[in-house]
């Protein structure tokens, strides 16, 4: 039997999703209740008065809603699901806004119907008299401070925070070269196709919850509806269903409906389910990525950086249930593959009217490696070098692994990179891209008339995030082998990939092995998929289990067979001793073997009950055993390991219309030991796709009154397959980790980080002028375009436009 | 996103469906392709009081190319219609306009005569209905009347169509001898509703020198904007200089007022220059 790690092969979640037999949250519960919400329609406005006279003879009416029906905890604010020292005025929502709303798409009243149609019909009919108070729109708005979003919250700053490792601003001020940057990233957000959706059923005669949830925690959920209802943790189920994609917007919890729909469905004593629509997740999820961020940066001659001194502003929206994740990402982040001399970052975390923020794929390391290759650029354009040589220069050196930043990353460690090969990874991309081949391909294009340019950007990425995860692994009687995690699937392969790592261990076909994730009922202590982390976790914690009940597998056939353990090894389901293919027995039989009997319940069985024979001097289940052949195993390690990658990109600006269009993208992509290299790809493949769209298409259009313009898929330009690049060129490079059996490193988010800044860099290099704020859509370059001719610059001048020397 | 409660009729002839429309008045709203009309109810911007769906009426499924014109009944689809080799012929503008209808699985089911009386300013296909100067015919219980183009086109989404009356056909004049036509527009994304479109038509005479220029936008007013362009002399760059003075244009989220100004002048430039090889090519054959 070959080796499943490592082999391409198919995912086995495929044909079921593909042929539409996929089972979404909306496909059950169609006996259920609807619920629907009254939403504000304001951005920030006092409520003055709720009237639901109006539809209380709405046809199919069954409940409403309001702050004040709320019992107890149900109807108190959600919970600081990530509390840190510096978040000195963290604020959440109410699951029904109790007197103030504080962003367009806040929940104000739950309605109850017979369906989603009735209760939309009742909801019209409610009336809620707002006194609306001034928005703040933005980072800057919320950094003026000219209104406040939380009266009590001075300077709308939610946390403060600094790190540092050395003088930084005595470093800059001595460099013999600085430079100055103002960099801007916009919001997007996750917009999984599917959106969020919860559906509970109470039973009023064991008296226990059931909900199934779209979400990337089901433990999380469990917990905190828990909490929030008084139940017994071992009273609540909570089933994660086939997720249409969550990319980090499902992992917030418990969301205001997943708390409202549970108590309505024990209150009412009937199943109720909410499904999100489209127009809901614009304004009623999470966004992510708005920042601004001030660089001041000192080098030598060579480039190298000598002091790095970054302070950035962070919109986290009108609440901030998920801590301050992003921003302390994007601050330690940022750094990259680069050793930045001395260096101090320095951020605010504002609350502006809008949405909530929650990590979107990348999670604040796309601004991160769009501030630090943006600075790259600058400077190579300050020193006229090539700006590959200025990274080779800064980067951390193989031989200087594990690298300690002297900083603290988002799982509250020290921030140490375990492994990595920058130079092998650039040289690599070089290759790849053709970078020291492009001027000619510049020249060909320019004599037709055409307009290219080239970029490139690296980026490390802390993934595999603890606290721990779990697995569970059994051998049925059957043969069968049953693998259960914790953690939630949202279309990413784990059952697949988990499988490969069981049946490599187990050393049975992938075939018999079958993955559960995300159910309580199979699997009751997990974190959750995030931080590209489900491979590394789950898939150690996997092999780990496996590995456990290979132990007790080999040694009950070893007992069997009377020979020694030593000796033994299972192929194809079969264990034998080594070598000797006509003395097994076969893992299913090892397991009947396994739990002694009083009963046979099949003819298979019968080898295991109390008349066979045995040693009849010793306890059927030996002291410190137990029956079956199980294993389960936890895997917690003791810090994150960090991936890596460079992307370069090939794009073509048209001179006429200022539209953009990528000919070419190359990623090297380094993720430790690969489980399997087509379910990477794919997820490079899905994370270029996003970045293309952030930098070239998306956006949260927010006017300054805090009405999204675009809270549809007509106007938030997610890019087709038609805008995306028709090829993604990639090269994998392994360096494993020292730091989980496997040596894998997290591959979920990769995709997507450098996207901004190598399209950046790219458009900058074809247009002649800084590019510093993103995304840039063609009417934006067209102004930037008339902005520097009007400033006198060509398209050959220097770089520095808006891009100061200090000193 | 579920829309409100309405009244549904699926007649089973244009009489009945005229019958029905009759009876509703300003409630009735026609269901053809639904496109556009079923997300509108999704979204709860439109609450008619009664859709009438009129799928069931194949005879109106029809595209006629001939005697110098296209006939596009109510119920052919723009893939149908795209697809149509006779009507292609007669009027090469069809086909080139449609292609860059959203979507073809939005072309498989919205109709060309149902986008036209929705009157989207961003409409492919009301510009070139603009442009070439077709007609919309309307019936209901009263009768008949053709409503030209440049009378149809009342403002954004607004066309003149009476309560009761349903657009059974529009009729495309034909692309003259010795003219060429050209479609070009641009968008975000491919599909989407374009930022800027153009199309053009030039005329040329028999000793082959321009005889009329003119052009048609779309994305830049409530209504297509028709101009006629003949005193370029067919320059692109001449007639490009024209429409961006007389087109006003705005902003939106998308593209400022002055860069969807500049793309006035681009897809001027390009439509005009694809017309006039167009109609050269077309002289010469």
């Amino acid at each position: 039997m070959t080796s499943m790690f490592g082999e391409p092969i198919a995912r086995v979640e495929d044909d079921r999703l593909l042929r539409g037999e996929g089972a979404y949250l909306d496909d059950l519960g169609h006996d259920a209740l609807a619920a629907a919400f009254v939403r504000s329609p304001h951005a920030h406005a006092v409520i003055r008065d709720i009237d639901v006279s109006g539809a209380l003879d709405a046809a199919g009416l069954v409940a409403i809603y309001t702050h004040e029906d709320l019992p107890g905890r149900v109807g108190e604010p959600l919970p600081l699901l990530i509390p840190h020292p510096a978040l000195t005025h963290g604020r959440t929502g109410y699951p029904l806004a109790a007197a103030e709303v504080n962003h367009v798409g806040e929940p104000v009243v739950m309605v109850v119907a017979t369906d989603r149609y009735l209760a939309e019909d009742a909801a019209e009919r409610i009336v809620v008299d707002y006194d609306p108070l001034p928005a703040v729109v933005g980072v800057d708005a919320a950094r003026a401070a000219e209104h406040l979003v939380h009266p009590d919250v001075p300077g709308n700053v939610a946390a403060h925070l600094v790190q540092a490792n050395g003088d930084a601003a005595a470093a800059v001020a001595a460099a013999p070269h600085r430079l100055e940057l103002d960099l801007y990233i916009e919001r997007s957000a996750s917009t999984p196709l599917e959106g969020r959706g919860v559906l509970a059923r109470w039973d009023t005669e064991s008296r226990r919850l059931r909900i199934w949830t779209s979400t990337q925690t089901s433990t999380g959920v469990r917990a905190a509806v828990a909490a929030k209802l008084g139940l017994a943790l071992a009273d609540v189920d909570v089933i994660t269903p086939d997720v249409g994609g969550g990319f980090g917007v499902k992992i917030v919890h418990p969301w205001p409906e997943e708390v409202l729909v549970p108590w309505a469905a024990m209150t009412l004593g009937r199943p109720v389910k909410f499904t999100e629509d489209r127009s809901e997740h614009f304004v009623a999820s999470a966004h992510e990525r708005g920042q601004r961020h001030q660089v001041r940066v000192g080098f030598d001659d060579d480039g190298r950086i000598l002091g790095l001194d970054v302070t950035f502003w962070h919109d986290n929206g009108a609440y901030i249930p998920y801590g301050v994740i992003v921003p302390i990402i994007t601050s330690t982040q940022l750094l990259g593959p680069y050793k930045p001399g001395a260096y101090r970052v320095e951020f605010s975390s504002l609350y502006t009217n809008t949405v909530i923020v929650t990590p979107y794929r990348g999670a604040g390391r796309p601004q991160g490696a769009f501030v630090m290759e943006r600075t790259m650029d600058a400077i190579a354009a300050e020193l006229d070098l090539d700006r590959t040589l200025v990274r080779e220069r800064n980067f951390i050196q193989p031989g200087e692994m594990p690298y300690d930043h002297g900083l603290i990353f988002q799982d509250g460690r020290p921030l140490i990179y375990d492994s990595g090969d920058y130079p092998a990874a650039l040289a690599r991309l070089k290759g790849l891209i053709g970078w020291d081949e492009f001027e000619a391909v510049r020249r060909a294009a320019r004599a037709e008339g055409r307009r290219v340019g080239i970029g490139l950007a690296c980026y490390v990425e802390g993934t595999g995030v603890g606290p721990y995860e779990g697995a569970h692994v059994v051998v049925e009687t059957s043969g069968k082998v049953r693998v259960a995690t914790g953690l939630t699937s949202q279309g990413q392969g784990h059952q697949t990939v988990f499988a490969q790592i069981a049946a490599d261990e187990l050393g049975v076909p992938i075939t018999d092995v079958e993955v559960v994730t995300g159910d309580t009922r199979a699997f009751g202590y997990a974190v959750g998929t995030f931080a590209s982390r489900a491979a590394v976790m789950s898939g150690s914690a996997v092999a780990l289990a496996a590995r456990a009940a290979r132990a007790k597998a080999i040694r009950v056939a070893a007992a069997a067979l009377e020979a020694s353990p030593d000796d033994m090894e299972i192929v194809d389901g079969v264990v034998r001793v080594k070598g000797d293919p006509g003395s097994g027995i076969a893992l299913g039989t090892v397991a009947v073997l396994s739990n002694p009997l009083r009963y046979a319940f099949d003819e298979a069985a019968r080898a295991a009950t109390q008349f066979v024979g045995g040693d009849l001097s010793t306890p059927p289940v030996a002291e410190g055993d137990e029956p079956g052949i199980e294993g389960r195993e936890y895997f917690s390690p003791v810090r994150s390991t960090f991936a890596s990658g460079m992307h370069a990109a090939i794009v073509e600006t048209d001179p006429d219309t200022a539209e953009v269009k990528v000919l070419r993208y190359c990623v090297v992509h380094d993720c430790g030991t690969l489980i399997n290299p087509r379910i990477v790809e794919g997820q490079i493949h899905g994370g270029v796709a996003q970045g293309v769209g952030g930098a070239l298409y998306e956006k949260m259009a927010y006017d300054e009154t805090g009405q999204l313009q675009n809270a549809s898929f007509m106007d938030f330009l997610m890019p087709y397959v038609s805008e995306v690049p028709e090829r993604i060129e990639i090269d994998h490079l392994e360096t494993p980790s020292p730091l989980n059996p496997l040596g894998i490193k997290g591959a979920g988010e990769a995709g997507v980080i450098p996207g901004s800044a190598v399209i950046a860099a790219a458009i900058e290099d074809a247009e002649g002028f800084p590019i510093t704020s993103m995304p840039i859509s063609p009417s934006d370059l067209f102004e930037l375009r008339r902005r520097h001719a009007a400033s006198g610059e060509t398209a050959n001048a220097s770089q520095t436009a808006s891009v100061n020397r200090a000193g | 996103m579920k829309p409100p409660e309405f009244g549904y009729s699926r007649p089973e002839s244009v009489a009945e469906a005229l019958a029905v429309l009759g009876s509703l008045g300003p409630d009735g709203k026609v269901l053809a392709g639904g496109q556009s009309l079923v997300p509108l109810l999704n979204l709860r911007l439109a609450s008619p009081g009664h859709l009438v769906d009129i799928n069931a009426l194949a005879g109106l499924g029809y595209v006629r190319a001939g005697r110098g014109e296209v006939v596009i009944g109510a119920l052919a689809r723009h893939a149908q219609v795209l697809a149509d080799q006779a009507a292609r012929s007669v009027q090469p503008l069809l086909a080139m306009a449609l292609a860059h209808v959203a979507h073809p699985v939005i072309r498989n089911r919205g109709t060309t005569v149902g986008s036209i009386v929705h009157a989207d300013p961003a409409s492919e296909m009301t510009a070139v209905l603009a442009l070439l100067g077709g007609s919309v015919r309307l019936a209901s219980t009263d009768g008949e009347r053709v409503v030209a183009a440049d009378r149809f086109f009342l403002g954004s989404f607004e066309a003149d169509v009476r309560p009761g009356e349903l657009a059974t056909e529009v009729v495309v004049p034909a692309l003259p001898p010795r003219a060429g036509c050209a479609f070009t527009e641009i968008s975000r994304r491919r599909g989407d509703y374009a930022i800027c479109g153009a199309a053009a038509t030039v005329a040329l005479s028999t000793d082959g020198s321009i005889e009329r220029v003119r052009a048609a936008y779309l994305s830049v007013g409530p209504a297509p904007v028709v101009l006629d362009l003949t005193e370029s002399a067919g320059d692109p760059e001449s007639a490009a200089r024209l429409a961006t003075e007389r087109i006003e244009t705005s902003g939106d989220i998308h593209a400022t007022a002055d860069y969807r100004r500049h793309l006035v002048g681009v897809v001027t430039r390009r439509a005009l220059t694809a017309a006039l090889a167009h109609a050269r090519g077309r002289a010469d054959g």
